[in-house]
């Protein structure tokens, strides 16, 4: 790895504030990026030709126009997939290009291959399509009143939560919707193939999963995985929506490839990408709550509902993760979740970051605001009686919470930013006649930490020690700007107490590390760290077993070099010693969770190996006559366990937490009635700016945080916890809205808040205080 | 065959001829050029993964100006110098702009990064204020999908002054050398282009061809070449006539040229009224404000721009000229109907003039939208009302997103004036918002919200014309203890 700002290559590397081993080929321009790749002699651009309806029947379908358009080479059917026509992870039920039946707005239909990309886009539109539209389903109530479903409902309990309820002295209930999100990674979709000989192809993809990549083109190609090799250095962005939505583009491009022999690239423009690629699952929830006189829970009742497209892509692990965190940090005593996953006529939903763990959340957390509201009472005081580790410790999953530390971080929290006193200070600028009204709210986060699909909780790593006492290094991880490359480079270059200068950092390879898992569920040091530690330690016990035979001694790894015994050799002599003694010093390392199960028909098991937690306070002010709002204050504290790097972990809760808050307050999708995507670009789809973050932000890593499990070096995940924190605005927003009707009529403010929505809100608690 | 389009990259004078008149920066940068460092992220102006700073000379200095290389036609950098991240520093030999990128941890994935960097390059080189508020301001046309800001505003606190700022001299005599003397023509067989040199040259042109796209910034039609794909045969720029750029106080009035961008309208702007001062400051990103002009943003007629109600409200009026022959028109009298304005074949918008405000009026201008920063309005108010002895003596109050035009209250205005300046009148003025307006339903906002929250913001205009009322954009944390 090279300089990365000028710091001693021998400090300590591990759970050291190292900054991000690309930075300075970020900010120079120099970090390439899959478009930045010099464009190959004979290189094909590709678009494809969309459907422009949300469920039709193709009548005709007449390509005569674009095969005979201007440096038009090659038009892609589903005639041409030699394979099988699907690019799904596992379902079977999302087509490389719709034949037949198009099932949403801008599903493609063909692909062209011309010699520059605006050729190709002029030739796509010269296609001559003809509908017979049937009936769309575009929203969540659509689907039900079709009674579309992706699978069966799934019900998951927690002894008799109804018959708790209607015994409980006090009950409350409410609706809640929730919009869904656009990953909005700053680098759109795109893909570069280039064929080799015997049909092999090498892959350039900005894609968090690579293997699933390499699968699924050998499946639509009708070749062997081992003729296909993925390839990715970074992405400019994943956020989950490089998951599974990545691989179309780079199959088209293969097959592209294939049928002509020439390199093909396809990156979609940010419209198309919109329009084209999955997003974050939008939620309706139906909340039921029964509790004591002081907000104790006795049980809780959730019926989910969420837009999951046209496919079934992850829609059920991530529905599966909305139900495990429906809880969030509290006992519910006994609960009854439902989840109906509904089949859209829209792109198909996916994952992003929580994968469906936020939307899970968001039910509860309403729920004690509401119960806290007609009792009375700080919400606070309510979440805090209803703690894992304070009233129970069995989640409705069956699992026992044993590490909760949800307890000590709020506390902690609601002491360092003075919530009690500003909680007041609130209510009583709230008493005041302005149209401004204040808000606040405290909000705990618990997220469940391994994939839910226990078999995907592994990793691959490869480690190379050249002769010069250099270390390549090459793990199943990808980077997407989370740092991992980074923290397991730490790792690394800790095990042998060498500089990070002398660990190589190298592109994600299916031909160096195979059948690896997505960098998804915020597991990527977790696995891959210990994957590359296990690869270090079967190199370090070859070269023990070398050094009790030459020297006598073990060898301990010293940042001034290897200690054997008296005798202090560089890594470079004791490896050279090592080769000439016909020691290997190449090894692959291999990790699974350990003690995790789920048995998914019955909803029971360890679906987690541990958890992650951490809790926000925000303070916002919401304009009472236009709706607009503000955040005005954010504290923070998150455990990220013993931090690899926090530098890094910082990072991730502040742009979790930035990201959270635009999911719930200014970023809105908006489908029409045919299904079209009005908000399909920046200039009508708003993620925060700069201006948006709010001067008062304090985010600090809780320092006694330690992983009670084995993890590496102790460590926690970090990269979605943060992202709930945000959830705080939205409780905060409707404590301000709550202002307008003196606290006792319980807001309905669904979510994103944009002005509009709080401006309704503001109007419905005033209209139902005048009721009562 | 005219002559070609000079300008200045790295110190070195570059040519171009024979390209696509509509070919963007972006993409020379990055195809013709291999300078791949500046990014491509929604091709629309509105992300600045694309910035790259443009240097202009101006009286003999030199402007330094982040723009968005994505909507920005490789014509408009005749006479200019154009700075790229790659103009800066390498790895293991960082510009302190960069160094301070990295040294905050300003970068996570990276792919915004050199815009940012360029949109910080603008300030340090320009000077400008590194405030939080100031960066902030600064910055909104750049987004991030990963750091959440905080590192970023840290490091253009932390980037010092600028190594390269000695060498300005030198900068400003080559920028000198290739200043356009004559009017640049270009013919290819995408399109023709014509940048006249003066107004009059302008008129001229426009006259010979009086179908001619209008260029002005270019932060409009330079998406109807990257979003909806168009050609456009003949452009006109009117960047490169220097006498339309002009500002003049007229004493009760003040004329912004053509060619008068809102950045360099702010100040005399914010001057009429400090009203403006936010409103420049919400419009599009930076980038869109060194690029994008006053008079473009009425002339194009859009209902959702927002000079168009603010300075119907102030009482401008358009200055047209066609040829030789100047009309002036009342700005409310220019829109038409959607998408229809008054403007004949060959004429364009020369000036606005925007009179001087009475210090005694109440003026007030509101933009409702999802974002506060940078998001077009889903209802947009400019409001001038006049009080004499506690009474309305008149009312100019103009929306925009309310109609098929920006337009005004007339109804409203009516039940207005002659009464007692006071909430009671305000609340029943407001009720006669649907007389005058019937919006729409779209992405932005619903027709119900239009209506609701335009007559509340004429109501907010009045409650914030009383001394020393809060506004939601300058709220902060709660005092407390």
């Amino acid at each position: 790895m090279a300089d990365s700002g000028g710091r001693s290559a021998l400090l300590p590397v591990l759970h050291a504030p190292i900054g991000h081993d690309s930075a300075p080929r970020h900010v120079s321009g120099e970090a390439i990026y899959i478009d930045d790749i010099p464009e190959p002699p004979g290189l094909l651009h590709l678009c494809v030709g969309q459907s422009a309806r949300a469920h039709a029947r193709v009548t005709k379908l007449d390509l005569t126009e674009v095969r005979a358009a201007p440096g038009v080479v090659a038009v892609l059917t589903p005639a041409d997939i030699p394979g099988k026509n699907d690019i799904s992870p596992f379902a079977g039920d999302d087509p490389m290009f719709a034949e037949g039946i198009v099932s949403f707005v801008g599903q493609p239909l063909f692909a062209v291959a011309a010699e520059s990309l605006p050729k190709a886009r002029a030739a796509a539109a010269l296609a001559v399509i003809a509908y017979e539209d049937l009936t769309p389903a575009v929203t969540i109530a659509d689907a039900r009143a079709a009674d579309l479903h992706l699978e069966p409902t799934q019900v998951m309990k927690l002894g008799d939560a109804r018959a708790a309820i209607a015994d409980a002295p006090h009950r409350a209930s409410g609706t809640l919707t929730i919009g869904g999100q656009e990953h909005f990674y700053l680098e759109g979709q795109v893909a570069l193939v280039i064929p080799g000989e015997g049909g092999d192809l090498h892959v350039w993809t900005s894609t968090q999963h690579p293997t699933e990549t390499q699968h699924v083109i050998a499946r639509c190609l009708g070749c062997p995985d081992n003729a296909v090799t993925v390839e990715v250095r970074r992405m400019g962005g994943g956020f989950g929506g490089k998951e599974t939505q990545s691989v179309q583009w780079a199959a088209i491009a293969a097959l592209t490839a294939l049928k002509t022999r020439r390199p093909a690239k396809f990156r979609l423009d940010r419209d198309d990408d919109m329009v084209m690629t999955g997003k974050r699952h939008d939620f309706e929830i139906d909340w039921t709550l029964g509790f004591d006189d002081v907000g104790k829970l006795h049980g809780a009742a959730f019926e989910f509902a969420s837009r999951c497209g046209h496919s079934t892509d992850l829609s059920r692990a991530i529905n599966d993760r909305a139900m495990f965190h429906a809880d969030n940090a509290y006992a519910l005593q006994t609960a009854e979740i439902v989840s109906h996953r509904l089949r859209t006529h829209t792109v198909s939903n996916t994952a992003f970051r929580g994968f469906g763990g936020p939307q899970g959340m968001m039910g509860i957390e309403r729920a004690l605001d509401a119960a806290a509201l007609s009792l009375g009472l700080d919400p606070l005081d309510v979440r805090l009686a209803n703690l894992y580790g304070v009233s129970g410790d069995v989640t409705p999953y069956g699992q026992t919470v044993t590490d909760s530390v949800a307890r000590e971080i709020m506390t902690e929290l609601a002491e360092a930013c003075d919530y009690r006193a500003r909680r007041a200070a609130v209510r009583a600028a709230n008493a005041g006649p302005g149209h401004l009204k204040r808000g606040i709210a405290l909000t705990p986060v618990k997220f469940g930490i391994s994939f839910t699909t226990s078999h995907l909780n592994q990793a691959g790593a490869l480690i190379h020690l050249y002769t010069d006492g250099s270390i390549h290094l090459n793990h199943g991880g990808t980077e997407m700007g989370q740092g991992l490359y980074l923290k397991i480079a730490q790792v690394v270059a800790d095990a042998f107490k060498v500089g990070l200068d002398r660990v190589k950092i190298s592109s994600t390879r299916t031909d160096k590390v195979p059948n690896t898992s997505a960098t998804a569920a915020s597991s990527g040091s977790d696995l891959n760290g210990m994957a590359a530690l296990a690869a270090c330690e079967t190199i370090k016990a070859r070269l023990a077993g070398f050094a009790r035979e030459s020297f006598g001694a073990e060898p301990v790894y010293t940042p001034d070099g290897v200690m054997l015994g008296e005798r202090l050799m560089s890594l470079k002599e004791f490896v050279q010693s090592a080769y000439l003694a016909r020691v290997s010093l190449s090894a692959t390392g291999f990790y699974k969770t350990p003690d995790i199960h789920y048995d998914r028909e019955a909803h029971k098991g360890r679906p987690f190996y541990y958890y992650a937690y951490g809790a926000a306070c925000s303070e916002v002010v919401i304009d009472t006559l236009t709706g607009e709002n503000r955040v005005v204050r954010v504290d923070i504290l998150h455990d990220v366990g013993r931090s690899l790097n926090p530098a890094i972990d910082l990072g991730q809760i502040e742009g979790g937490f930035i990201q959270g808050m635009g999911w719930l307050t200014t970023e809105e999708l908006v489908f029409d009635d045919a299904g079209r995507l009005r908000t399909h670009a920046p200039s009508t789809y708003k993620i925060p700016t700069a201006g948006d973050r709010p001067d008062a932000f304090d985010v600090r890593i809780w320092q006694p945080g330690e992983n009670r499990e084995p993890t590496i070096h102790r460590s926690k995940a970090v990269g979605e916890p943060p992202f709930m924190l945000a959830i705080s605005v939205l409780s905060a927003l409707t404590d301000a809205v709550a202002s307008v009707g003196d606290y006792r009529v319980m807001p309905n403010l669904d979510a994103p808040a944009t002005p509009e929505r709080v401006l309704a809100a503001v109007g419905d608690v005033r209209r139902r205080g005048t009721d009562v | 065959m005219g002559r070609p389009i000079r300008f200045l990259l790295d110190g070195e004078v570059r040519e171009l001829s024979d390209i696509d008149p509509t070919l963007t920066v972006l993409n020379l940068l990055r195809y013709d050029l291999r300078r791949t460092g500046t990014k491509e992220g929604c091709a629309e102006g509105d992300c600045g993964a694309c910035t790259v700073v443009l240097g202009e000379l101006e009286d003999g200095r030199v402007r330094f100006r982040a723009v968005n290389a994505c909507i920005l036609f490789a014509p408009l950098l005749d006479g200019k110098a154009l700075f790229t991240v790659e103009s800066l520093g390498r790895e293991g030999n960082l510009h302190p702009v960069q160094q301070a990128m990295v040294d905050h941890h300003g970068s996570q994935c990276g792919f915004c990064t050199p815009g940012f960097v360029m949109s910080l390059y603008a300030i340090q080189r320009e000077g400008g204020s590194t405030s939080t508020g100031a960066l902030k301001d600064a910055l909104a046309g750049n987004l991030c999908r990963c750091t959440g800001y905080g590192p970023i505003i840290a490091a253009g606190q932390g980037m010092g002054s600028d190594p390269l700022a000695a060498g300005v001299d030198a900068l400003a005599a080559a920028l000198a050398a290739i200043q356009p003397t004559e009017s640049l023509t270009l013919e290819h067989v995408a399109g023709r282009f014509f940048a006249p040199a003066s107004g009059e040259a302008l008129a001229e042109v426009l006259l010979a061809h009086p179908d001619a796209t209008i260029l002005a910034g270019g932060t409009d039609v330079g998406l109807w070449v990257t979003k909806q794909h168009r050609a456009l045969p003949t452009l006109v720029s009117l960047n490169a006539a220097t006498d339309l750029r002009r500002i003049e106080d007229l004493g009760d009035a003040v004329r912004i040229g053509a060619g008068v961008r809102y950045a360099d309208a702010h100040a005399t702007l914010a001057a009429l009224h400090p009203a403006f001062d936010e409103l420049l400051r919400r419009l599009g990103g930076q980038q869109v404000r060194n690029l994008g002009t006053v008079c473009g943003n009425v002339a194009n007629g859009s209902p959702i721009g927002d000079m168009p109600p603010v300075l119907i409200a102030a009482g401008a009026t358009l200055v047209l000229r066609r040829g030789a022959e100047r009309r002036e028109l009342p700005l409310e009298g220019y829109f038409l109907a959607y998408g229809k304005q008054d403007r004949r074949p060959g004429e364009f918008v020369e000036a606005v003039l925007v009179p001087k405000l009475a210090a005694d009026r109440v003026f007030s201008i509101a933009k409702l939208s999802k974002r506060f920063d940078q998001d077009i309005s889903a209802v947009c108010l400019g409001l001038s009302v006049g009080v004499e002895a506690g009474y309305v003596t008149d009312a100019r109050i103009a929306f925009g997103g309310m109609a098929a035009t920006p337009k005004r209250a007339g109804a409203c205005e009516a039940a207005l004036v002659g009464r007692p300046w006071t909430r009671e009148t305000v609340e029943a003025a407001v009720e006669a918002l649907p007389d005058d307006f019937a919006p729409i339903t779209d992405m932005r906002a619903s027709a119900a919200y239009r209506l609701e929250a335009a007559g509340n913001l004429i109501l907010r205009a009045y409650l914030e014309s009383r001394p020393e009322a809060p506004t939601i954009r300058s709220a902060e944390a709660v005092a407390y203890g």
